[in-house]
């Protein structure tokens, strides 16, 4: 990560001096506007030279597709709103060191034939992306095979109720060294939506009330998201195929529904999930096919299910979170246990500490019978907080018959962790 | 009709087991929110209090009670007095008594501590819990004369209401868990008052759990008006068949 960290801050020192410095002193800047000379953003594209900055002022603009492939910059001044009329893409990206900012896109095309973008970048190197406000677009911001692409501070607002209809917030596919910060996405199939990118960053984004995942991984390795939230998506945050993430200081919250995850971990590995915060969901983690990965110093609160851990996931480690007031705590599918629980807290551990090192001294079996029996028989829900059902649990860990025997947290903490 | 409830009422005030009552709900309560770090543990503590004390004993005081004052009610049916009213009257009386035991005992430590829509279910569904239990005993009492065959009688109801109900409910979900059962279980909770009471309250409390699965089938079913019209009215069957078949008995019934 460190070396990563640092090939990213010259990346983006280099950015931001090609973007700031050169082009306002090397080139020249050409006014767009109803008052200006040049009155279409398509003449002053024309016109301007590599390292020219182009200088929309506010106002409507409906000029169908805009294509950009020399290095300008187009920056907006009062936010000058492009229509894309429902028919067209409105910015078509390509080559090295472009800059858009401060735009309103509105109405981008819809189309099934194509994956229509407010603005697409294809084939690029050092793009900029930031400011711009994106109502009702297919695809808000759609990026590929692309070095070094930042998309920043954008709002993003779909408004698609069914999943055919639109695409992703923020699309990524075969991209290396992106950055996404500081972003909001609401309303749309994917948040964001990342497919082969690897060495990237996303951090400080709001991700809400989009039809399908907040997040999407799929084969993005070496990846870095932080202090990002997620809330009320449609099914939570999609991790899969992908190696060497690190998720930190997120909050997953309000993912309600029979298929909603906080995460879906799926064939994950080497990977970290550190103090992040779960709540209210149906289920926190939801972990398939992955391994070596470490899980520690989490909030799970007032989820369905704290962690639901499949038996085809194996050597993963478990420690220092915090479980309160979940209605389970983990369930897994079979009696094979490979993953190691330890120094976790968790609420509904009944058990002492004599020799007050903090640590209770008996160990805490976090899988209880009847997670194990609705896990068989979901409709066995309607038996919940039943006399019966508790009368069971209670006799189960006495003797322990049908709960993973070695899926056993050997030294609960006594107080919460601090986290 | 109101004097002769408020006669009974005093009665049953003076003899001090109601007075009991009372005082451990609200000492229970009390310690529990005041032990536990969050108000909503306490409420899980206090669901389980409900689902098994307030049954039992609504039952078996309701059940000694109307033996104790056998005579009594004997003396009245010598007055120009119908025997329904008679017994409704000991039915009124007796119901009042201990909701206001409940609603003393574990309404005010829920308002104190934790006055939310749980808490408000937890006390509204405590209400009919009791008065459909206390109609149960009645119709069991009346229709066994000996005192102890009675007292036999509704703790096996209990015990089989608390207990085994929820077990056949297991076995038969697991019987036939190849077929669509999830409307069925929505009837079976309808045959049980405990059950009834405590889904109304798991939908407040573990939202997130149900709404996963078949979870957000009853969800929907229980949180819509149908579901909350259903939930109040089978409650209320609970408590009005019981007591009619008791009142029916009981006027036909050789004393």
């Amino acid at each position: 990560m460190r070396t990563l960290n640092r090939t990213q801050i010259q990346r983006f020192s280099g950015i931001i001096l090609s973007l700031l410095f050169l082009m306002p002193l090397g080139g020249r800047t050409i006014y767009v506007g109803e008052t200006q000379v040049v009155k279409s953003i398509k003449a002053g594209i024309q016109t301007a030279k590599p390292g020219d900055t182009v200088l929309v002022e506010g106002g409507l603009y409906k000029e169908g597709n805009l294509i950009i492939n020399k290095s300008i910059a187009l920056i907006g001044k009062n936010q000058p709103v492009l229509d894309g009329e429902n028919q067209y893409e409105i910015i078509t990206l390509s080559g090295k060191n472009i800059c858009v900012s401060g735009f309103k896109f509105l109405n981008s095309g819809a189309s099934a034939m194509n994956d229509f973008a407010s603005i697409k970048c294809i084939d690029a190197t050092s793009v900029l992306v930031s400011d711009n406000i994106i109502v009702n677009a297919y695809f808000a911001i759609h990026i590929s095979n692309t070095i070094d692409a930042q998309v920043k501070n954008n709002i993003i607002e779909g408004h698609s109720k069914s999943e055919q209809n639109t695409g992703n917030g923020i699309h990524l596919w075969k991209c290396n060294h992106a950055m996404i910060v500081g972003n909001q996405i609401s309303g749309h199939r994917d948040g964001i939506y990342f497919e082969f990118v690897t060495e990237s960053q996303i951090q400080n984004n709001y991700s809400t009330k989009n039809i399908r995942y907040g997040l999407h991984f799929m084969f993005s390795h070496n990846d870095f998201y932080s202090h990002n939230d997620f809330k009320n998506n449609g099914a939570g945050v999609a991790v899969m195929y992908s190696h060497n993430v690190q998720m930190e200081n997120n909050t997953f919250e309000d993912n309600w529904g029979a298929s909603a995850y906080g995460i879906l971990l799926k064939d994950i590995s080497d990977s970290k999930i550190q103090a992040n915060y779960f709540i209210r969901n149906t289920v926190g983690i939801h972990m398939e096919g992955s391994s070596r990965m470490v899980v520690e110093k989490n909030k799970f609160q007032d989820n369905g299910w704290a962690l639901k851990v499949q038996a085809s996931c194996n050597d993963n480690q478990f420690q220092f979170n915090n479980f309160t007031g979940n209605t389970f705590d983990v369930a897994t599918n079979g009696t094979m246990m490979l993953n190691t629980f330890t120094s976790n807290y968790w609420d509904k551990y009944e058990g002492y500490d004599l020799n007050k090192d903090s640590y209770g001294d008996i160990p805490y079996h976090p899988v209880s019978m009847y997670a194990m029996i609705v896990e068989e028989n979901p409709v066995c829900l309607i038996l919940l907080r039943s006399i019966l059902i508790s009368i069971l649990d209670k006799a189960e860990k006495a003797i322990p018959s049908i709960t993973p025997e070695n899926l056993v947290d050997e030294k609960p903490k006594m107080i919460p962790n601090r986290i | 009709m109101f004097k002769l409830s408020k006669y009974i009422l005093y009665d049953i005030i003076r003899n001090k087991v109601i007075l009991a009552y009372t005082g451990f709900l609200l000492l229970v309560s009390l310690l529990l929110f005041n032990l536990e770090e969050n108000s909503s543990k306490a409420i899980l503590s206090l669901l389980n209090i409900q689902l098994i004390t307030i049954p039992l004993i609504s039952m078996i005081f309701s059940t000694i009670h109307y033996y104790n004052s056998y005579e009594f009610i004997e003396m009245l049916l010598a007055q120009p007095i119908s025997r329904t009213k008679v017994l409704f009257c000991e039915y009124l009386s007796t119901g009042i008594s201990l909701v206001l035991a409940l609603l003393i005992g574990m309404g005010i430590p829920v308002l104190l501590y934790s006055s939310g829509e749980t808490g408000f279910t937890l006390i509204l569904t405590g209400i009919g819990l009791t008065l459909a239990c206390t109609s149960l005993a009645y119709w069991a009492a009346v229709k066994s004369r000996d005192k102890a065959r009675g007292i036999g009688i509704v703790l096996l109801l209990w015990f089989y209401f608390a207990l085994i109900y929820d077990g056949i409910v297991m076995m038969l979900l697991f019987t036939f868990s190849d077929y669509p059962l999830e409307k069925f279980t929505l009837v079976l909770t309808a045959f049980n008052p405990i059950d009834l009471a405590r889904v109304s309250i798991m939908l407040k409390m573990d939202v997130s759990a149900l709404m996963g699965y078949t979870g957000a089938l009853y969800k929907d079913f229980f949180g819509s008006s149908t579901g909350i019209f259903f939930t109040g009215g089978i409650m209320l069957l609970w408590i009005l068949l019981p007591l009619y078949l008791a009142m029916r008995s009981f006027g036909k019934k050789d004393l």
